[in-house]
């Protein structure tokens, strides 16, 4: 038997542990863990007569502090799939671009249109292995051969297949609204109606939610994106005057000025025209 | 031969913090803001009162008027604040009595210190500006940390939004450094109507940005002719 040299390779797939160990070591000894930068959020979906809808809102926080005041939390994963993602953004945003590239391998290898399952497995078995340390819950929706689908899924990998579901700290608040009012058989404009309800109870009573609210309508004759369907969150008050800053204003402690003409030679051919 | 061994204990998910306990303070959130002018004083509160995620109320004093010329706002824990403004009333009231005149404003200043420290070891949660004319008249702001540490200013802002808010009033206001010599006036060069709109503005810019302060904004101006409140609505999502 020939000796191949052969490298240690880690366990291939799963969560190696051993930097939580480090980590609370260094948090003990009074090292502050960086914070993660998470949507706060009221993510929502139902199944109507022809579909599904999909709603969310447009907050992200970092720990009290409005970070972002409209980010995108509906991703796209397919043609006939959306996503909407609460949790850690970065978790969120990675999770559903890795499984809308898996979803374009798989269909080119089936020569099929995606199917809400498929990327439901993708994403449960990617949280599963990282047992709940990728931080997203998600509500996928859409529609495929076999008909509208909404499911929840969680960070630990569990999912839930639902006619309506809500996620995200605004959750509770929204699913009132649903609770109070989703019937089946809804029409497109009862359901888009409810949705955005759903929504601006989390945006209004959530503090972790705010802003505007994003809706998708996914159909089998396609998908309709409707980025900022309501902005109920105007700006209050502007100063009349506005805000001035003359020349001065910052005190200049001190000037150089480097030509930079004087360092550029020009051996042969013509010097290029000054436009 | 029997094979004994201890099965070694699979290491435990590390836990990301000690078991939590209950704690004696909440903290209500909200921002305060004081404005000192020549003549007059500015105060204002957001309205919004919050507990974890939640909104508590969306129509909440945090102003409270403690004597003819002098206002105390405060952010944090509303429970104790309620506590701190009762027991302020109760001794200006037995000042009265015994001097026959209202405190001035400086005199609570240093009164609230004291009732802040007299706390050291089980504080107050509550984070305090006070706002009102002086002896001569003059505008004057006081700005206070838990424990009764206080200073004069032309300006301050306390609470959740503060830190969003001072850069501001520093960029507007123009305080003086403490290490430039002559020290300048403490009273700031605005209009009264002009600190009203600075911080309309400036409270409309903390509710874009903190989850805690909102819904509205109550200002009280006060000046040799009394004192007057006005009500502005600010972003209640």
């Amino acid at each position: 038997m020939t000796k191949s040299n052969v490298m240690e390779v880690p366990p291939k797939g799963g969560f190696t542990f051993d930097l939580c160990r480090r980590n609370t070591m260094l948090q003990q000894q009074g090292a502050k863990l960086p914070k993660f930068r998470k949507t706060g959020t009221t993510i929502v979906g139902l199944i109507f007569k022809d579909g599904v809808i999909l709603g969310a809102d447009t907050r992200a926080t970092e720990g009290e502090i409005v970070c972002d005041k409209n980010c995108e939390k509906i991703h796209y994963l397919a043609p006939n799939i959306s996503c909407c993602g609460a949790g850690t953004a970065a978790d969120t945003e990675n999770v559903t671009d890795m499984v809308s590239s898996q979803l374009v391998l798989h269909r080119y290898a089936t020569g099929r249109e995606s199917r809400v399952v498929t990327a439901l497995t993708m994403l449960k078995s990617h949280l599963f292995r990282y047992q709940g340390q990728v931080s997203a819950a998600l509500v996928l929706g859409g529609v495929d051969v076999t008909g509208p689908h909404l499911h929840a899924v969680y960070p630990h990998g569990s999912t839930d297949t639902l006619p309506f579901a809500t996620m995200g700290s605004g959750s509770l608040a929204a699913m009132s609204v649903f609770e109070s009012r989703y019937k089946e058989n809804l029409t497109k404009e009862e359901g888009m109606e409810i949705v955005s309800a759903a929504i601006c109870a989390g945006i209004f009573n959530d503090l972790g939610s705010g802003s505007n609210v994003d809706l998708c309508i996914i159909t089998k004759e396609g998908k309709e994106y409707l980025r900022n369907y309501q902005q109920p969150n105007p700006r209050s008050y502007s100063r009349s005057k506005g805000y001035d800053f003359k020349i001065g204003h910052t005190a200049v402690l001190s000037t150089k000025i480097t030509q930079l003409r004087q360092h550029v030679q020009v051996l042969e051919g013509d010097a290029m025209e000054e436009e | 031969m029997s094979m004994v061994f201890a099965p070694r204990m699979a290491e435990a998910a590390p836990s990301s913090h000690a078991g939590a306990s209950w704690s004696p303070y909440d903290n209500n959130g909200g921002t305060c803001v004081a404005i000192a002018g020549a003549d007059y004083c500015v105060i204002a509160a957001d309205t919004r009162m919050s507990t974890g995620f939640s909104i508590l109320t969306r129509d909440y004093s945090k102003i409270h008027q403690i004597t003819e010329k002098c206002v105390l706002a405060s952010s944090g824990f509303q429970a104790d604040v309620r506590s701190l403004q009762k027991n302020l009333d109760a001794r200006h009231q037995i000042y009265q009595h015994q001097h026959n005149k209202q405190m001035s404003c400086p005199a609570m200043a240093q009164l609230l210190s004291n009732t802040l420290y007299y706390k050291r070891f089980f504080p107050y949660y509550a984070f305090n500006v006070l706002g009102g004319l002086d002896n001569e008249g003059k505008g004057c702001v006081y700005t206070y940390d838990a424990v009764g540490s206080y200073e004069r200013s032309g300006y301050s802002s306390q609470g959740s939004g503060q830190t969003l808010i001072m850069p501001v009033l520093d960029n507007q206001l123009k305080s003086a450094s403490p290490l430039v010599l002559p020290p300048r006036e403490s009273s700031t060069p605005l209009t009264e109507n002009e600190a009203v709109d600075l911080i309309k503005d400036t409270f409309a810019s903390a509710a874009e940005r903190d989850i805690y302060t909102g819904d509205g904004v109550e200002i009280v101006i006060i000046n040799k002719d009394g004192i007057r409140r006005e009500t502005m609505p600010l972003k209640r999502d």
